[in-house]
């Protein structure tokens, strides 16, 4: 079963984005609608779409782990939510991504880690700026606070806490 | 050495109890063996051909005795007794229990060790010079740098899954006893224009499939610069290192396709966004580190006279002075080496008495600590001149003298086919002919310098390519061959090996080497050592030699 996770360890109920597959090509219609970048690429030069996708109370985007964050970075604070997608929990550049938006962007919005990911993987990311966890197979009985909560010191600065511990060492 | 504080201690034991959960999840059979691999392998533990096998660092080669009487006690209790010092300071069971490797890693938490990012798509052990701060050609002391980068490193959010293994050496020498040529990463102490402190940053060396040299990418970084700069290559690492091919994933391959410059390039934008910013350096920092690698309290004027004798053994003893004992930079002192590569035992094994032979010595003679090398022996540090002789009979009685450091038989050898599931062919018995046949010091003390290295596959554990002589196995429609190389060198001319030509059965091998040292014997100018001559000479009156009869 499909169920989004935060970083605090809270298994919400409601999910209010909605993941567009690879290739979506229709309109954007309501609310909370999570496209892949290259739809937003493509509408780009298309003022309505693109004002649609603006005008949207809620709008945001994914992006695929091999993505150049430059050509973007001048919408990357008007979204409300990114996704990041792992192809395979293997792949970490997921997280280097998500540093680079929270650290050299400054994007605050909501930053989502979905596809093939790993409850041992929530600690890092959360560590690396991301917000919300789309685990494939949760099942009600799966407590997520061992895998965020276990560590309470870590050397290096990162997005939870800039400040390396050789900063903070008492 | 490096001491704990409560952060480092909260941390490691926050590491077991996630080990803990991690291994007794996936015995229950909740988590996916391939989900747990990557686990396993972040805490050193590989599934192996006969049994798991757990490899513990030894962070830039330090170890106290009371660590030491830790690796013996586990060897004893959950092992069958030895263990095997690797080829990157580090040192590893062969035969633990899954079930009991959590508690293994709490024992070792005990004394500040433990086995994170010993294996795996991550930053790696950090490897240094075993002679750091008290070598006389030292600019600065890599220690103090190195524990920085261990703790960096350690855990990093970021770059836990890599396209594949990076590893760092730091070496504050000029006579590179690091490799750090052949590294992910090598980083050179060096002074800047007004004697400050810096790094010379060496990317893409490496061995394995595809050998390369490093190349310099910075001559100069300053020291508080040190982790954004670390941060800056592996973040473009982590995002442009190929992913799709496993044997085209190292750095190497990143540099050598966009090549150095446009690579440094990168590096250099990636730095600039995040220089000076939190993980820059502070003095304090900087202080704290070096406040742990002080000299220990040296005697003042220890009168040594010049000449140490052994009245009984006289020969024995100057050999074992000659090739085991190393200039100090303090006088008075010397640095000892234990060779752990007596003919009959696989290069780098210790038995759990030797471990705890090897922490008597240190507390005796050398204020409780020793260093591991990368050549796979042990080095007592600080040992009084004066302390030789004592030392000695002591070190021949526990199996340690054996004069041969630096020699054809001080091997650096894999564990090859008889444990690794990688390998194509073995090492150890390979290893173990050579040093039956030329068992003859004086002739080995003839021969002097020449560095034999041993890999049982083309992952290139046991160095191959930088040795004088390397051997790596291949298999040939299941059957174990060798090959042999010649022109290797480790330190800072460091150079890969040409394949001399088709290569051998296990049997033939020793012969081989016999007809290599002839020809050197025959060609060598006075006092000229075995990789000069081979170097003046090149590669072809070796080959005329040893295949000469087949043609």
């Amino acid at each position: 079963m499909q169920k989004l996770l935060d970083k605090d360890g809270n298994v919400l109920s409601e999910d209010p984005w909605q993941i567009m597959p690879r290739g979506f090509d229709g309109m954007l219609n309501s609310d909370h609608m999570l496209v892949p970048v290259q739809y937003w690429l493509d509408t780009l030069p298309d003022s309505d779409a693109n004002s649609v996708c603006n005008d949207q109370h809620a709008s945001g985007i994914w992006l695929d782990s091999d993505i150049e964050l430059e050509p973007l970075a001048d919408h990357i604070s008007t979204w409300d939510c990114i996704g990041i997608h792992f192809q395979t929990f293997m792949d970490g550049r997921g997280f280097s991504l998500a540093r680079l938006l929270r650290e050299q962007y400054n994007y605050r919005g909501e930053l989502r880690a979905f596809g093939n990911i790993i409850p041992d993987q929530f600690y890092y990311l959360a560590r690396c700026g991301f917000d919300t966890f789309l685990l494939e197979d949760y099942s009600p009985d799966f407590d997520p606070l061992p895998y965020l909560n276990n560590f309470t010191v870590s050397y290096q600065g990162s997005v939870d806490q800039p400040q390396p511990l050789f900063r903070r060492r008492t | 050495m490096y001491i704990y504080d409560h952060h480092d201690k909260t941390l490691l034991r926050e590491r077991v109890t996630q080990f803990r959960r991690q291994t007794e999840s996936f015995l229950a059979g909740d988590l996916a063996e391939d989900e747990f691999l990557p686990l396993r392998l972040q805490n050193g533990l590989y599934i192996q051909r006969l049994a798991p096998m757990l490899r513990i660092n030894i962070p830039y080669g330090m170890l106290s005795s009371n660590q030491l009487r830790k690796l013996a006690h586990i060897t004893r209790t959950y092992d069958k007794g030895y263990a095997h010092f690797t080829t990157r300071q580090n040192i590893q069971l062969n035969w633990p229990q899954l079930e009991e490797v959590p508690d293994i890693l709490a024992e070792l938490a005990e004394v500040d060790m433990h086995a994170i990012q010993s294996s795996g798509n991550c930053i790696r052990n950090i490897t240094s010079d075993e002679f750091a701060g008290i070598s006389t050609d030292e600019t600065e002391d890599p220690r103090p740098w190195c524990e920085i980068i261990r703790q960096w490193s350690t855990l990093h959010p970021e770059f836990a899954f890599l396209p594949r293994k990076f590893k760092i050496a730091v070496t504050g020498s000029e006579g590179d006893r690091a490799a750090t040529q052949v590294h992910d990463i090598g980083l050179q102490l060096v002074k800047g224009p007004s004697s400050e402190i810096g790094f010379q940053v060496l990317v893409g060396g490496g061995m394995g499939r595809t050998p390369v040299i490093g190349t310099v990418i910075k001559n100069f970084l300053p020291a508080v610069h040190l982790l954004t700069y670390l941060e800056a290559i592996l973040r473009v690492y982590n995002r442009y290192g190929r992913r799709d091919n496993k044997y085209k994933a190292r750095i190497k391959i990143l540099v050598k396709a966009w090549t150095p410059e446009v690579f440094t390039q990168k590096v250099e934008e990636e730095w600039l966004r995040a220089k000076n910013g939190p993980a820059t350096l502070t003095d304090t920092e900087i202080a704290r580190a070096k406040s742990f690698f002080t000299a220990p309290a040296y005697e003042k004027n220890t009168d040594c006279p010049d000449q140490l004798t052994m009245p009984e053994q006289p020969v024995a003893f100057t050999r074992w002075c000659d090739r085991n004992v190393k200039q100090h930079k303090t006088p008075g002192y010397c640095a000892v080496f234990l060779s752990l590569k007596p003919t009959g035992v696989a290069p780098g094994d210790v038995t759990e008495q030797q471990l705890e032979s090897i922490a008597e010595l240190a507390d005796n003679y050398s204020f409780g600590e020793v260093r591991v090398t990368h050549q796979q022996n042990v080095v007592l540090a600080d040992v009084k001149q004066k302390d030789l002789p004592a030392l000695w009979v002591e070190a021949k009685k526990m199996g340690f003298a054996t004069p041969n450091v630096g020699t054809l038989t001080d091997m650096i050898c894999c564990p090859g086919g008889d444990f690794c599931s990688l390998a194509n062919a073995k090492s150890i018995p390979v290893a173990e002919a050579i040093q039956r046949c030329f068992d003859d010091m004086d002739y080995l003390y003839d021969i002097g310098d020449v560095s034999l290295n041993i890999s049982g596959c083309m992952n290139a554990c046991g160095h191959h390519h930088i040795g004088n002589i390397g051997i790596l196995g291949v298999d040939k429609k299941g059957l174990e061959f060798y090959q042999i190389q010649l022109g290797g060198s480790a330190g800072s001319d460091a150079a890969l090996g040409s394949v001399l030509g088709p290569s051998f059965f296990a049997s033939e091998v020793p012969e081989v080497i016999a007809k290599i040292l002839q020809v050197y014997v025959d060609h060598r100018i006075d006092g000229e050592r075995f990789f000069d001559t081979q170097r003046r000479i090149g590669i072809t009156p070796f080959k005329e030699c040893i295949y000469a009869k087949a043609a």
